[in-house]
């Protein structure tokens, strides 16, 4: 019986690999936090994704809960902040923009997550005139 | 003396398809598929310095309050009612303050505007819904009532361009999206939260 011919499998497999590397986006950032974004039916799709800067907010993931605490906290970038540093990372955010005023700044924030730190990050996001934000929820019917 | 010139031989390629799976393993792992969704909003713009507090004054029927509490309880109240509600009745009970349809003097006030593409209109575009939560309120409660809120806007616009337009609020061109957004303006104020709740 006659081998199958196999040679054009790596062509294949390459179109998928590519495939893949087209759609989907590289994570930037380990979180260090945990959170279930909320549910809502109002969404719009983010889809300039380099005009768009994160912000995550929730308690510590459980490998850093021993040390951290389970308080909620704020993540920018790979680290933990406060929310006055807000600021620093809008400006740093928008160094390599080309267009500053289409800045969206997404919110990912864990459902219990209490407003008192959701309020101190928009108060600092007005004051540094990042006014585009984006609650990140997931899609409910 | 050489014989026929040597076959040279292919290079083994076998294991090219095993190499290429691994790459792409390793994008499937280290790549996130889901697209990004969220509710958008814009924040207000930061208060002027120079600017004494500007208090407006707005007319008590034009405004709808919107509390959370730090249970995450709904509290709504304007000319009307005022009490606990429940996260369902929030969208009707706002569409219904917002379209004023039997201009009620309970419900915000309602006056002429000429608006590209509509004309005349009487809107109610003075109408204010105050959002005001604790600073212990859970966010997700607040989520759910931004969400609402964006939903009761949105059935509304969609209502008005079936009926002069003939399509859905997303498929109109940028002058009639314009048109309609005069007539049904988003106005949501934020103030800042207060601790309030009195019976807690």
């Amino acid at each position: 019986m006659p081998e199958m011919n196999t040679s054009s499998l790596p062509d294949l497999i390459f179109t998928i690999l590519f495939f893949f590397m087209m759609v989907t986006t590289m994570r930037e950032v380990t979180l260090k936090v945990k959170f279930t974004i909320p549910a809502g039916t109002e969404l719009e799709k983010l889809e300039k994704k380099s005009v768009v800067s994160f912000i995550y907010v929730g308690p510590p993931t459980d490998q850093l809960r021993a040390q951290m605490g389970s308080g909620t906290r704020i993540q920018l970038n790979d680290r933990y902040a406060e929310a006055r540093e807000v600021m620093d990372f809008i400006a740093a955010e928008r160094q390599g923009m080309t267009n500053q005023a289409e800045q969206i700044i997404s919110i990912k924030a864990d459902q219990r997550t209490q407003m008192g730190y959701i309020i101190d990050i928009k108060e600092v996001l007005r004051k540094s005139w990042a006014l585009r934000i984006n609650y990140s929820a997931s899609r409910r019917n | 003396m050489a014989k026929t010139k040597k076959k040279m031989p292919g290079l083994n390629t076998t294991s090219t398809a095993d190499i290429s799976f691994m790459l792409l393993i390793f994008f499937l792992v280290t790549t996130s598929m889901d697209t990004d969704m969220g509710l958008a909003r814009r924040l207000p713009k930061p208060p002027d310095p120079d600017q004494e507090d500007a208090t407006m004054d707005i007319k008590k029927r034009n405004i709808l309050y919107v509390r959370l509490n730090f249970n995450g309880q709904l509290w709504l109240e304007d000319e009307t009612t005022r009490g606990y509600a429940e996260m369902s009745e929030l969208r009707p009970r706002v569409k219904e303050f917002v379209k004023n349809e039997q201009n009620l003097s309970v419900l915000p006030e309602k006056h002429v505007k000429n608006i590209d593409l509509l004309g005349q209109c009487f809107v109610t575009d003075k109408h204010v819904i105050s959002v005001q939560t604790d600073r212990a309120t859970p966010y997700d409660a607040y989520f759910q009532v931004q969400n609402e809120l964006v939903a009761a806007y949105n059935e509304l616009r969609n209502e008005l361009s079936k009926q002069k337009f003939g399509r859905e609020f997303q498929y109109l061109k940028d002058e009639e999206k314009m048109a309609i957004k005069q007539y049904y303006p988003q106005n949501i104020s934020e103030a800042e939260p207060k601790k309030y709740g009195g019976d807690q």
